[in-house]
């Protein structure tokens, strides 16, 4: 029998399939499997973390019971760490994009890459919504973005042996920079000012791979103009000192100035919203639609504190909601970990 | 109050909104916009880290020179073009920010 497999694609399946790997969405996961539940996670973001990775890793917060004090890149490592036993998929790099009810009243979850999930419930942890990144207004731009342009850089040996030109004048730009030195054929870092903001030994790496030669520094200069035929294949870059334009070979072209978070397309997806959040039941987080739930930043009921904390309170009740909704024959009984322990999947 | 200062604030459909607040208790401008029920989304929650609580100063005042990270942010949002731009999360009050005059930015919104 001919072998059909490769026209099957393949579906991610799960019991509780969470949209965003922040804080909330972390925590889910250990929630979940405490009554053998299975999740998967989803996230626009390359890595887990949510704001706490991508917008201040390196804060401190002082209101997690227990830590008096406790960086935000910590935490979001602790969380991770603490919901791998029960082992939580990861579709990262990808934006939640289209729901539909399938014929078996599970929910049926498509992603921007295509990437297909199933899962009788829905747990929407998105905080503030899917982060975005801020362009850099230059007309065509939107014609290279599969094509030269990238705003995250998701796998660095693409760029190994090209011309990369990276802007921006933060700690991502500088870190690339100096990590790409070593990758690419060529890198050049074009900042809109003379100074870098970020940290101090990242700039002193950056200027003196500049001073080695190693990469090329074009301050005060903005690119104002991208070129290529199907692909990407030189930048103009202005500089604001005389106007003058400079034609610049390159295979890629990476702008760096951090991201933006957007409610995105679950705003298509009958919630009942209030504003930029989701309306919910305070007794357990549901939604206007069965099966689908919404915790932390991103709900919205009397009282709603946008805490980490409340939002870890929010997961845990969540969970238990879900549970009847996926098994409403089957009883369950609150265990403590004390007693019980950790049962691993 | 003694320590109340008023300050207006015009929203992005251009109505002019009269907000008071303390001037003691080491609030930020931002979380006086908030407090006024006016929408600002203010996505950080106050560490200039993502400048969507973006206001353009419309009268002159006595303000607190920028930071080093309040620049670096308006900058990498694309704002700092745009004359008298700050970020409504580091302005403090103080009794000298009396009579203040903004325009919120288009970022605060959706």
């Amino acid at each position: 029998m001919p072998n059909y497999f490769f026209l099957t694609k393949r579906v991610i399946e799960t019991d509780i399939l969470i949209i965003g790997a922040g804080p909330c969405g972390l925590f889910t996961v250990f929630q979940a499997g405490l009554v053998q539940l299975h999740c998967h996670l989803i996230d626009s973001l390359p890595t887990a973390g949510g704001q706490l990775a991508e917008i201040y890793p390196k804060k401190p917060i002082y209101d997690i019971p227990g830590f008096p004090i406790v960086l935000a890149g910590d935490l979001v490592n602790n969380l991770t760490k603490q919901a791998e036993p029960f082992k939580p998929g990861y579709t990262l790099g990808e934006r939640a994009e289209y729901l539909e009810k399938m014929e078996d009243g599970r929910w049926k979850l498509t992603t921007n890459k295509g990437t297909e999930h199933a899962a009788p419930v829905i747990a929407i942890a998105a905080g503030l919504g899917c982060f975005e990144p801020r362009k850099p207004e230059i007309y065509n731009l939107s014609d290279f973005e599969d094509s030269g342009v990238d705003y995250i850089i998701k796998d660095p040996e693409k760029y190994r042996g090209k011309n990369v030109v990276i802007s921006g004048g933060g700690d991502s730009a500088l870190d690339w920079t100096i990590f790409l030195a070593d990758v690419a054929k060529s890198v050049t870092l074009i900042h809109r000012r003379t100074i870098f903001r970020g940290h101090l030994d990242s700039v002193k790496k950056v200027n003196d791979l500049a001073g080695n030669g190693k990469i090329s520094l074009v301050l005060n200069s903005e690119v104002t103009a991208i070129n290529g035929v199907g692909k990407l294949e030189n930048l103009e870059i202005t500089n604001f000192d005389n106007d003058q334009i400079t034609k610049v070979s390159a295979d890629y072209f990476i702008p760096l100035f951090g991201l933006s978070p957007k409610l995105g397309p679950l705003k298509h997806w009958n919630l009942s919203l209030h504003k930029e959040s989701i309306k919910v039941n305070p007794q357990d987080y549901s939604t206007n639609i069965p099966g689908i739930y919404a915790i932390g930043d991103i709900n919205d009921y009397p009282g709603k504190l946008r805490l980490i904390l409340c939002g870890f309170h929010e997961a845990t009740l969540m969970v238990q909601s879900a549970y009847k909704y996926i098994y409403p024959d089957k009883n369950l009984v609150l265990r403590y970990t004390t007693v019980s322990g950790v049962k691993a999947f | 109050m003694e320590n109340l200062i008023h300050i207006n604030v015009t929203d992005l459909l251009g109505k002019k909104h009269k907000i008071q607040a303390p001037s003691d208790m080491g609030l930020n401008l931002m979380e006086a916009i908030r407090a006024n029920d006016m929408q600002i989304k203010a996505t950080c929650g106050g560490m200039a880290m993502c400048a969507s609580c973006h206001v353009v100063v419309c009268n002159s005042r006595a303000l607190p020179a920028m930071s080093e990270d309040e620049e670096a942010m308006l900058d990498d949002a694309f704002l700092l073009d745009i004359p008298h731009s700050r970020l409504s999360c580091q302005l403090k009050l103080t009794p000298e920010l009396d009579g203040l005059e903004v325009r919120l930015g288009e970022g605060t919104g959706e």
